[in-house]
């Protein structure tokens, strides 16, 4: 993707200082907290698949600040940046994936399945495409129910070579519903590069199968996600209709812990790494007299104390009791049955 | 004979089967360049390469579907289904297309092919990805449906999966993969539908498939301290179940446990009670004792999960309860 300095440069003073302080913060929080994890992991704190999302902060935090309070957003398993993002109590966050009953899920989700409804983040959810649907789903509501929220549904590349993908966004056109697809390229899916499993290599044109507007934009430039996921939610929410940007981006890590990396070169990996969201952001933000080093200190120590509220959070709520939580919500209510 | 892991078994059987037969071919996602999420395909893509061992998107129902085309036209195709939780996106093209064609069509066409996929729980792996489903597939007429809990078995299983002229649901456990044993080298076979003894005992039966068996014998190990003689009969295969096996077993033993990792209700325990009690209902001396996973999608804590999962201390109480012996 070339790119135009100048219009970065415009783009970048047609928001205000509190604005890219804000962005810097958020970005910086999610790498430091994804870390964090990371470290909790290898110390056998955090269990389970753990998909980090190291190298991504610019796309979902440039697309998640597009929303407004009341909007849904659904995600998949590589998904604590997004919830945060969006508002989540990043020591609720952090205490369910030490698996406590302080955690959004009380425990019983883990990494990939947050959750908090007050916040309307609608889930983290582990089988790839699915959520999608889903969105369509709250979408369908806001129509219904004539209320001015909007959707946003997270996935990746790989999702959209399934089914559900497709059949979600043919009903969120035909339905005419506010709904952002937010297709997260980070060029992987596991192991499979794009163009070994996609038959068209950029995802946004896809969505020209269903007559949905679509662009693609640069998933390390923080301002462009936002620029273009704020347009497309603003039409979203007037017209009622469904909006599809891809952003492209790289996962630094593997896509899990277990994950070897061999699919992929290290000089590929350094490239990219090179063109780092936040790194580059800061050197913008520099340039254009927004904030100073001093600043960046301060976020930094700001952040790491959030991080750190996380973990003690965390490693303070208890672990939930089997006798007490294990068949706890299996419905809604007293079942009067007594199942095994 | 060799030592090798649950794993290695299935490559090699895979592997021998490639080699043995130009129509066997296989699909999955991230199965080829990437050796497979569980490293089952280790090795093939590069020694086989691309037109043999096929990477897919992630596009369950279509790479079975495909599959099925594949098969009707002559081919033998191998589909690796990451994750048994995945294939319930797969579902209409096992159990609509796959398991129908048959008999659907006079018996004019076949349909040989495998979809081979992992199930289980205890790795902390959440609700959406630790689930034990084979009976939804055992419930199937036109499916064969086998579970080896074994690498001797999981070789010659596969390899005999491969060569069944039927759509062969085939189950592994992530559990498994790791665990060792003696497997005999080369062209070795496992009759598909037959049930296997493998521990023999007089004194209570215990009935159970894939990674479970391994806890019955486990139990059975402890059982015998106290001077009991569990007798292990691992289905292997769930559809055909293998009743003379079942019944022979407790004919003998006039006891028996039956055990599952999935949930009960309606499940392959419920299926093997029912067969003891259609066919060996004369020889029990007591109720038989049913031990199954709690039935609540899998928690992600810990204890949690573990709470859900049948242990071999349960396994243990079970024979003592239907022997009626108050457990220690
Ligand atoms: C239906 C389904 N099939 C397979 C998987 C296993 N799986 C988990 S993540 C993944 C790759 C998804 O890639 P992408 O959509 O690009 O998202 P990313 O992991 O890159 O964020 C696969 C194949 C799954 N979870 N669900
Ligand atoms: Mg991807």
């Amino acid at each position: 993707m070339a790119i135009d300095t100048q219009a970065r440069d415009k783009a970048l003073a047609s928001h205000s200082q509190d604005e890219l302080r804000g962005l810097h913060h958020l970005m910086l929080l999610n790498r430091r907290f994804e870390e964090k994890v990371g470290e909790m992991y290898t110390r056998a704190k955090v269990g389970g698949f753990l998909h980090l999302n190291i190298g991504e902060e610019a796309t979902f935090v440039g697309a998640i600040k597009a929303l407004q309070p009341g909007d849904y957003l659904f995600s998949t398993y590589r998904e604590h940046g997004h919830a945060i993002s969006h508002g989540v109590d990043p020591r609720r966050v952090m205490a369910e994936l030490f698996g406590r009953v302080d955690g959004t899920s009380r425990g019983r989700g883990g990494s990939m399945h947050l959750f908090d409804g007050e916040k309307r983040f609608m889930g983290g959810y582990a089988i790839v495409a699915g959520s999608i649907a889903l969105a369509v789903g709250t979408a369908l509501a806001s129509v219904y129910r004539e209320t001015n929220e909007v959707t946003m549904s997270f996935f990746g590349d790989g999702a959209t070579n399934n089914g559900t993908f497709h059949e979600s966004l043919n009903l969120a056109k035909v339905w005419k519903l506010p709904l952002v697809f937010l297709c997260v390229n980070n060029q992987y899916g596991m192991g499979s590069a794009v163009e070994r499993v996609s038959a068209v290599t950029e995802m946004y044109r896809k969505a020209a199968a269903y007559d949905i507007p679509a662009e693609r934009v640069d998933g390390m430039d923080v301002i462009a996600v936002l620029d273009a996921s704020r347009a497309a939610a603003a039409r979203a929410r007037e017209e009622k209709t469904p909006y599809f940007i891809e952003a492209v981006t790289y996962r630094y890590r593997g896509h899990s812990m277990a994950d070897p990396g061999t699919y992929r070169s290290k000089e590929e990996v350094e490239e990219w790494r090179r063109r780092d969201a936040i790194e580059g952001f800061r050197h913008r933000l520099l340039e254009a007299g927004m904030a100073t080093e001093q600043d960046f200190e301060a976020d930094e120590a700001d952040v790491a104390r959030v991080v750190l509220e996380a973990v003690d959070f965390a490693d303070a709520s208890p672990e939930p009791d089997p006798a007490v939580e294990l068949r706890k919500d299996v419905y809604v209510g007293d079942v009067p049955v007594s199942w095994r | 004979m060799g030592q090798m892991t649950y794993r290695e078994a299935l490559n090699q059987a895979l592997r021998e089967e490639l080699l043995r037969d130009e129509t066997v071919m296989l699909m999955g996602e991230d199965i080829g360049l990437f050796d497979g999420s569980f490293k089952v395909t280790q090795g093939l893509y590069k020694e086989f390469g691309e037109r043999r061992v096929r990477d897919t998107p992630i596009s369950e129902d279509t790479i079975v579907g495909a599959a099925v085309g594949a098969a009707l036209a002559g081919l033998r195709p191998v589909v690796e289904i990451m994750t048994i939780n995945f294939s319930l996106l797969a579902t209409d093209q096992v159990v609509n297309h796959a398991a129908k064609i048959r008999y659907m069509f006079g018996g004019h066409a076949t349909v040989p092919m495998v979809v081979r996929m992992p199930g289980g729980g205890g790795h902390q792996l959440g609700a959406q990805h630790s689930q034990s489903l084979e009976v939804w597939y055992a419930t199937i007429p036109g499916l064969i449906v086998v579970a080896p809990a074994t690498p001797a078995d999981a070789k010659g299983m596969l390899k005999a999966s491969i060569r069944d002229d039927n759509p062969v649901i085939f189950i592994e456990n992530e559990g498994l993969y790791n665990t060792k044993g003696e497997v005999p080298e080369g062209e070795y076979l496992t009759p598909l539908g037959r049930a296997d003894v493998k521990r023999a005992g007089s004194d209570v039966s215990i009935v159970a498939h894939s990674r479970m068996v391994l806890l019955a014998l486990e139990a059975a190990g402890v059982l015998a301290k106290e001077g009991i003689e569990a007798e292990v009969v691992d289905l292997r295969s769930l559809r055909p179940l293998d009743v003379e096996t079942i019944r022979a077993s407790v004919e003998k033993t006039s006891h028996a446990v039956v055990v599952e990792e999935g949930w009960g209700s309606y499940g392959i325990t419920a299926e093997t009670a029912a067969t003891i009690y259609e066919t060996a209902f004369d020889f029990l001396d007591a109720p038989l004792v049913r031990i199954a996973g709690v039935e609540v999608p899998m928690p992600y804590n810990h204890n949690m999960e573990q709470a859900c999962i049948p242990t071999v201390e349960q396994i243990v109480a079970g024979a003592k309860k239907t022997l009626r012996k108050a457990a220690a």
